[in-house]
């Protein structure tokens, strides 16, 4: 193999100094994960347990798939629910009841729990026991917050995953589980390359399936295909499963040092492991410079969003030429991004958590030439001037491993492209 | 508890985030959980805001609950002032901050601010987003608005529009030059546009024009009542409603009416050869009240259509369309559940529906077409371009509006009539590359037999399925309706082509 890469800097950002800063958020709760992860599991069923403000949210992130059929709901709550008048639980396990009537093809019903539910200490979990011993086997109901007072965008995914870990069946097997949901695309390029170096008693969590078999044990060691896993990485290791430790498989270098941390695990030889992963390692290289090409020598500053932040940066500045200003990132799990922040040259303000607006005047005085942002700050932030691009379609689009390579270059090259084609000053 | 999906109007804070981001020099401390921060990007994408909606959320989290949450509410709130340094301030909570009880308002009021700090009581439990607008715009005005010297000219406030609300840009302004081709001068539009300074000055008009009752009316009623500023009950969406409009205008002002029907094209477009096919078109109303009271005037008096069904979602209306859906002779339908509109819907099987974003999408499910009358709806209704929906521009932008999709619903229909010629199916493929490739796709629609079959009692012989699949698609769910009917009521079990002809004359109009 011939080694095209960068080598790793002298100094990343392991230690570097964290800004943590508290004030307003401006970002989604954890119920919004629950938009990508209904289309992942197929016959699970998502069913809020909260306000009509959640219902809301649900609808205005959900967009035009709303309208689908989508098997997600909110059961809103209703002032004789707060006032005791009736009892929650019977209430809900009524509307239950009707959901499952209706929905026969439910196999997996997650009850979620959400600010106003968490605030009345409305005990879900035993909502969830009580349902499940009902309609056992057919449907297993689950519990999780997706609550903004608990959880912060990508960590409802988390929180739902770990949900999940203590009801998988017990095995001694030796095995790889890979951890996050992936679009089913992704998903089999990834199943197919570690295949390819024979690397096959793999299993994903989550399943696209109820039935597809998924165990845990003390003889399975674990890979995360996303960084915002922290809850679910602590559940694994509590059944004695492993972590593998890698940087997250984004671009050609990410995807290679994940594959590498496997291949080296299970003992894969590295001829092997060179004639599975040269050809593909080629493709990406020369997608990704495409891309790089209007990117090279341009600052980028996020905002915290998804924890995809320091992966992303380190991908941007490494495969890219990008030079970071600040990545800011909702929850930094040093366990689990480690890796990426040893890749990531020092330099860059590392924050944690947020105070908008004091934020919003580091990203002026900084003039970044691209920033990554939520969808409340991006067009403010054109109307002033600066290059944004927002961030939550890094979390809807296929972006992992080799072959999406350019593709994510070419997410953040497009608004640079897009700013240098516009000659609109004169029609103003 | 009640299962939703899809929500017609958000929680009653986020109309309060309708009036705060409509006008400037206002700020609004909103205590509510990380995550409420959501309903921004309604404003910066939906209605492609260039700033951020003047909000500032106190961001509680879990591990604050308990005595911290007051606190952070008070440094949030005097942080906001400031740094944006407002005239005034709203401040209120959202639903979890509503279950934790801090008082917001009593809170702020002990914070000494030097400006006027409005608190607001919103029942996010009880209560929606058409409220949420109605009672904040009320407050701020009784609150702020004091008696002062009419202007030298006959002037008027427009009340009403606010954020978010459909077609309100463009309304103000068709309505700000009619009232000026009158004579009469804009005093205030508020809350859109408006700073509390402004509010203030609200008294010096001789009158209000309540554009939107849903989000107007409280603070038109107050100011009535404590600055005897009359208000206007006609809503001028549609001809016939502009000229009931300024003629009351004319009568509150005791100026004479004078409209500039120039630009006037509906009444003649309506009236010439080419729109006889809408006569009697069977069309289904569902909105916000104002706006499908207005349509179905319209609808019926205007574009000769014959209303089959009308409803809205805000009970806040359900006295009025109740009222009117009688006039017409129909069922209103006062529901938020929009499978109730689905099903109401399919029973009736319009040829045309006028609703929400929503109502686009269950046409889009049952075949009907549609046109979008009223919030909620998405991005592309936020136009660029100039359409209003109120006077005399606003006619025309309707009739193009309702009759667009019955045209292409025609185009559509003629596609499916010549599917079958030998030269213009899907099977053979493009004339211009000589149709050599075509694939013999002739696949029937199997599913619409075999529902057919198992609809009801009476079961469809297949060559009056065949017949039925003649009948122009739109008009199909009626005829196939129509014919069960009829079977059932002959005691017929079994529907052949006479008896589908047979109730064709029975129904004949």
């Amino acid at each position: 193999m011939t080694r095209h890469d960068a080598p790793p800097p002298t100094r990343g950002c392991r230690d570097a100094p964290v800004l943590k800063q508290r004030g307003q958020h401006e970002v989604f709760c954890g119920l919004t994960g629950i938009i990508w992860l209904h289309r992942k599991m197929q016959d699970a069923f998502f069913l809020v347990v909260g306000s009509r403000t959640c219902a809301h949210l649900l609808q205005s992130a959900a967009g035009v798939m709303i309208f689908a059929e989508p098997r997600f709901g909110t059961a809103i709550l209703e002032e004789t629910d707060l006032a005791g008048l009736k009892d929650a639980q019977e209430e809900l396990e009524r509307e239950v009841e009707r959901l499952l009537a209706r929905r026969p093809d439910i196999r997996q019903l997650f009850l979620v729990g959400s600010c106003p539910s968490e605030v009345i200490k409305l005990d879900l979990a035993r909502a969830a026991e009580r349902l499940t011993l009902r309609h056992a086997p057919k449907v297993r109901v689950l519990n999780y917050s997706g609550s903004g007072i608990e959880t912060t965008f990508t960590e409802g995914e988390d929180a739902c995953l770990a949900s999940m870990v203590p009801a998988l069946p017990k095995t001694d097997e030796r095995q790889l589980m890979l951890v996050g949901a992936l679009p089913d695309v992704v998903e089999d390029q990834a199943l197919d390359l570690l295949a390819q170096m024979g690397i096959d008693k793999v299993s994903v969590l989550p399943a696209r399936h109820a039935d597809d078999p998924v165990a845990v044990g003390p003889n399975t060691v674990f890979a995360l295909t996303q960084p915002f896993l922290g809850g679910t990485h602590a559940a694994l290791e509590r059944r004695g499963a492993r972590h593998v430790p890698a940087p997250l498989p984004f671009g050609e270098e990410g995807t290679t040092a994940w594959l590498a941390a496997l291949a080296q695990e299970f003992g894969v030889e590295r001829a092997r492991f060179d004639a599975v992963t040269d050809a593909p390692r080629a493709r990406a290289r020369r997608a990704v410079k495409q891309a790089a090409e209007t990117l090279a020598g341009k600052t980028v500053f996020f905002f915290p969003d998804s924890q995809l932040e320091i992966p992303l940066a380190r991908f941007l500045t490494r495969e890219c030429g990008m030079q970071a200003l600040e990545v800011g990132t909702p929850y930094l799990h040093k366990a689990i991004l480690g890796p990426d922040l040893d890749l990531l040259a020092e330099g860059p303000q590392i924050a944690e958590g947020q105070d908008v607006d004091l934020q919003l005047e580091r990203c002026r005085a900084a003039r970044p030439d691209l920033t990554v942002c939520g969808l409340g700050l991006a067009n403010p932030l054109e109307a002033e001037g600066l290059t944004t691009k927002w961030a939550i379609e890094l979390v809807f689009t296929p972006v992992h491993f080799y072959e999406q390579a350019g593709d994510l270059a070419g997410l953040f090259s497009r608004p640079l492209r897009r700013r240098a084609a516009l000659h609109l000053e004169a029609a103003e | 508890m009640k299962l939703t999906l899809w929500t017609y109007e958000g929680p009653p804070h986020v109309g309060a985030m309708r009036v705060a981001t409509a006008m400037t020099g206002l700020h609004y401390v909103l205590h509510a959980p990380q995550g409420d921060t959501y309903a921004d990007l309604l404003f910066t994408m939906i209605e492609r805001r260039n700033h951020r909606p003047p909000v500032t959320y106190t961001t509680f989290q879990a591990r604050d609950l308990g005595s911290d949450t007051a606190n952070l509410f008070k440094t949030a709130c005097q942080n906001a002032y400031e740094r944006f340094k407002p005239e005034a301030m709203i401040v209120g909570a959202s639903c979890t901050a509503e279950l934790i009880q801090d008082d917001p308002g009593g809170m702020a009021e002990t914070m000494g601010l030097p400006v006027p700090v409005i608190a607001l009581e919103l029942p996010s439990y009880q209560r929606k987003e058409n409220f949420g607008a109605d009672e904040t715009f009320f407050q701020i005005t009784r609150a702020l608005a004091k008696p002062v010297e009419k202007t030298a000219h006959v002037s008027c406030n427009l009340i009403g529009p606010t954020a978010l609300g459909f077609r309100h840009r463009d309304d103000i302004t068709e309505l700000t030059g009619m009232l000026a081709d009158m004579g009469i001068a804009v005093n205030v539009c508020a809350p859109y546009g408006a700073s509390p300074s402004d509010i203030a000055r609200l008294g010096a008009a001789h009158f209000n024009v309540l554009m939107y009752p849903e989000t107007g009316e409280a603070a038109c009623r107050w100011m009535e009542r404590e600055l005897e500023l009359p208000f206007t009950k006609t809503v001028p969406i549609g001809v016939g409603a502009t000229r009931d409009f300024m003629a009351e205008v004319a009568s509150l002002t005791g100026l004479t009416p004078q409209i500039d029907e120039s630009r006037l094209r509906l009444p003649w477009y309506s009236a010439s050869v080419d729109s006889t096919y809408l006569t009697g078109k069977r069309v289904f109303l569902f909105g916000d009240g104002t706006h499908v009271a207005a349509a179905a005037r319209i609808a019926r008096d205007e574009m000769g259509f014959e209303v089959v069904g009308m409803g809205c979602y805000n009970r806040e209306m359900a006295r009025p369309i109740r009222k009117l859906a009688k006039e017409y002779g129909v069922e209103a339908l006062i529901t938020d559940d929009y499978l109730e509109v689905e099903a109401a819907i399919e029973a009736l099987a319009p040829e045309m529906i006028l609703g929400t974003q929503m109502e686009r999408m269950i046409g889009k499910r049952l075949n009907i077409p549609c046109a979008v009358i009223s919030a909620p709806v998405h991005v592309q209704d936020y136009p660029a371009r100039y359409s209003p929906q109120m006077g005399i521009e606003g006619a025309n932008v309707i009739f193009d509006t309702w009759v667009h999709p019955l045209v292409m619903g025609l185009e559509e229909h003629l596609l499916h009539m010549f599917r079958d010629d030998f030269e213009f199916n899907d099977a053979a493929g493009a004339s211009h590359h000589g149709g050599h490739h075509s694939t013999p796709a002739s696949e029937t629609k199997q599913p619409e037999t075999a529902d057919a079959a198992t609809t009801g009692t009476v079961i469809w012989l297949d060559e009056a399925e065949r017949e039925l699949k003649k009948i122009p698609f739109f008009v199909r769910g009626k005829a196939r309706r129509n014919t069960e009917t009829f079977a059932a009521n002959q005691g017929v079990h079994e529907i052949g082509i006479d008896t589908l002809y047979e109730a064709k004359a029975h129904y004949a109009r």
